[in-house]
């Protein structure tokens, strides 16, 4: 499941990696990072891998995102033009937006009025799930590796199969008392 | 040229619905072919994966609707591989709620006393048993501690799960890897393969015709094995009985799609569709504040930081399952684990200022993953949902290879549905918030929607013509020998988990169904045992009738 392709427009790339640094947000990867707003520490969406995961063709987005990058460029347009905005034209219109308006516009246009909800709210979930689940690489390995959503939710590691067990489970008492209704099943009466 | 096959009953579905007739009718001498849509895994083939194209995506289907989504399996097994194996029986009152129809919603003939005996063949069968406290996991013991603090009562629920060989992985919507939760390939399905079943995985029934006498044929497509966007080959199997559990989500779409030639359907299939009441609220606890208020530490020294560790729903609360309350203002509450991916996404940010759902905040809170505890609503919404025109395959425009549609589905929540939900919520904020043991917010309905992973009522049983499509043996009203066994026949939310009524319900309708079959010409008998050959449930339906 590799992206199509790898030489892909570097500015599609950039719009995709604000988009989704708008949804998880991470630090700057290098100083002079456009596309990472770096609004706080450690990795976001796109060290996470939202940009693969987005361009696998099994997640279904792949081939909308050129329409999906156009127009995201095309709201922000209209966006800085009712705030008063001025774009650095030296990078796409979204990748120039400050991240305090990045964050405005994708509340704008996932609100459940908005006519396009649908496809947005479809690009918030892939970048999320690039960072929380890690959906475009194995779990094992993306943990070995050191997937910075992964890590960052603390999720924990498997044994040394790739299987999840956990020995130590529970409090070991009753915390509460039973319902007075409960049946010789267990069930509510 | 394609030749049409014939067996004596079909069964679309899997599921709860499917296996529990496919078993019984098989036992009895008829032959009985399943089709399922989904792929057919087994034990090791499960895995503890999040990457796309693994079991996860493979045997689970999210479809988004419009103001309701909708979880469910799509494998042979069908909800029972996904779904927690929390198994309660639903309450009494449950059985007399009158939705908004102005009467019982319930066919006069089924109440929880005469349904119990078919629970039990359910328990016998899974098997089902009560839980103990030392098994229940972290999370489930937090919010039982909880509940004890704020004057609430709370339960271990009955679970179709071997507690002896789980190891709380919390990978169980995956599939269980260790055969530790009982879905119906270990119990059911087995059976029904030893007794001459046939089982055909990504089968997806598209429609269902009539022959000049009186029987059906049941065309199909063959899904592509790794992407579900792609169909090859159809085929038609004719029989003389069908029935159809293709789930809540999808029943209904096969039998709309066939009215054209089946002729008219009776105008509740596709209709009524219950979410069961479901909603779920977020916690992200203060760790300090759960060893210093509850008094709880694991061995480790840790207070919780184990959202990640258990079986899905170990410990609900029934203190508003009460009878004596009004209708729509009765639920439980219910501990609950869900996956990232899909379970991170709607949680918001108590209390938030800025966006609740992205940003700065939530990559705040998602930071404090392991010490989250959510909480599963189950109340009586209003039966609200209406299915609009099928889509031209399935009962989704399929957008992922796998896993990820759109449906025809619309749900708009009334007032009494809202009312519920508010209720919950302020019930779930006031137990978990107390002396600062928790922020709690619930899940945002602005992305997809409501949600539910226990679709119901879509083709539902009944006594009254006009609010029902089934009458009380499960037979489509106008359209005799098609049976339908699945979520879509019960008549409303539950609150509390269905797949113990569904699969009562369905093991209830087994004796009409044989009588169909006999009268059709089939020969068939019932009265087989429990699958692994107990016999005291079916000494005590059988004493019933």
């Amino acid at each position: 499941m590799q992206p199509d392709n790898p030489e892909r427009d570097p500015e599609r790339t950039l719009v995709l990696e604000a988009f989704a640094d708008t949804i998880i947000p991470g630090e700057k990867r290098f100083p002079e990072d456009r596309a990472v707003a770096g609004a706080t520490t450690g990795g976001g969406a796109v060290a996470a891998g939202a940009v693969e995961l987005l361009e696998t063709p099994a997640g279904g987005l792949a081939e909308a995102l050129d329409s999906l990058v156009f127009s995201l460029n095309e709201h922000t347009r209209e966006y800085a033009a009712e705030h008063g905005l001025t774009l650095d034209p030296a990078v796409p219109p979204f990748v120039a937006l400050p991240f305090p308006d990045r964050t405005a516009l994708v509340a704008a246009l996932t609100r459940p009025d908005h006519p396009e909800k649908q496809m947005w709210v479809g690009l918030a979930l892939f970048s999320n799930m690039a960072f929380d689940s890690a959906a475009h690489l194995s779990t094992p390995q993306a943990l070995a590796a050191g997937h910075p959503g992964l890590l960052t939710i603390g999720y924990e590691q498997p044994q040394a199969d790739g299987l999840w067990r956990f020995d130590s489970f529970s409090y070991g008492r009753q915390l509460a008392d039973l319902h007075p209704d409960t049946t010789a099943t267990g069930s509510p009466a | 040229m394609t030749t049409i096959e014939s067996t004596d009953v079909l069964i679309i579905g899997s599921g709860f619905g499917g296996a529990i007739p496919a078993y019984h009718l098989a036992a009895g001498g008829a032959r009985v072919t399943v089709l399922e849509r989904g792929p057919w895994l087994r034990g090791e083939e499960f895995d503890h994966d999040f990457l796309l194209g693994s079991s996860y995506t493979r045997v689970f289907d999210f479809v988004v609707g419009d103001g309701m989504s909708v979880l469910g399996g799509n494998c042979v097994g069908g909800g029972s591989v996904v779904y927690f194996a929390t198994m309660p029986r639903a309450p009494r009152f449950v059985f007399e709620r009158h939705g908004s129809i102005g009467r019982r919603m319930w066919p006069a003939s089924i109440s929880r006393d005469s349904l119990d005996p078919w629970y039990d063949r359910v328990a016998e069968a899974l098997p089902i048993t009560r839980q103990s406290w030392d098994k229940v996991p972290y999370a489930g013991g937090l919010f039982a501690s909880a509940c004890a603090h704020a004057g609430r009562t709370a339960n271990p629920a009955p679970s179709a799960i071997d507690v002896d060989m789980c190891t709380n992985c919390n990978w169980m919507m995956a599939g269980c890897r260790f055969d530790a939760k009982r879905s119906l390939l270990l119990n059911y399905l087995p059976a029904a393969l030893a007794h001459g079943a046939e089982i055909r995985p990504l089968h997806e029934v598209q429609r269902i015709t009539r022959t000049a006498d009186g029987g059906y044929q049941v065309h199909y497509r063959i899904v592509d094995g790794e992407d579900y966007r792609i169909l090859h080959d159809s085929g038609t199997i004719e029989a003389k009985i069908v029935i159809v559990a293709a789930g809540a989500g999808a029943t209904p779409v096969i039998l709309q799609r066939s009215e054209p030639e089946l002729g008219t359907m009776p105008a509740a299939v596709g209709r009524y569709f219950s979410g069961n009441g479901e909603r779920l609220n977020t916690a992200v606890f203060d760790e300090d504040r759960v060893r210093e208020v509850l008094g709880l530490s694991r061995p480790d020294g840790r207070a919780y930081q184990a959202y990640q560790i258990g079986r899905g729903p170990t410990v609900a609360s029934w203190d508003r399952l009460d009878g004596n309350l009004p209708e729509f203002e009765r639920y439980s509450l219910e501990q609950l684990y869900f996956p990232p991916g899909l379970g991170t996404i709607l949680a918001q940010v108590p209390d938030a200022t800025g966006p609740s759902w992205f940003g700065v905040d939530k990559k705040e809170m998602l930071r404090r993953w392991q010490s989250w505890l959510t909480i599963f609503i189950m109340s009586e919404d209003d039966n609200e949902g209406v299915f609009g025109p099928p889509p031209e395959t399935g009962n989704a425009h399929r957008f992922s290879q796998q896993m990820l549609g759109h449906g025809p589905l619309r749900y708009r929540p009334t007032a009494n549905t809202r009312r519920g939900w508010s209720l919950a919520d302020a019930d779930i904020k006031d137990i978990l918030e107390r002396d600062g043991l928790a922020k709690v917010a619930p899940w945002t309905n602005d992305l997809v929607g409501a949600y539910t992973v226990h679709p119901l009522a879509s083709c539902r049983i009944g006594d009254d013509p006009a609010t029902s499509a089934l009458d009380d043996r499960h037979e489509l009203r106008g359209h005799p020998g098609i049976f339908v066994t699945d979520g879509s026949a019960v008549p409303g939310a539950l609150t509390v988990n269905p797949a113990s009524t569904i699969a009562a319900l369905a093991e209830r309708a087994i004796p009409g169904i044989v009588r169909a079959a006999q009268e059709r010409g089939i020969s068939v008998t019932y009265g087989a045992p429990s699958p692994d050959g107990e016999t005291a449930g079916r000494r005590a339906v059988l004493n019933a009738r």
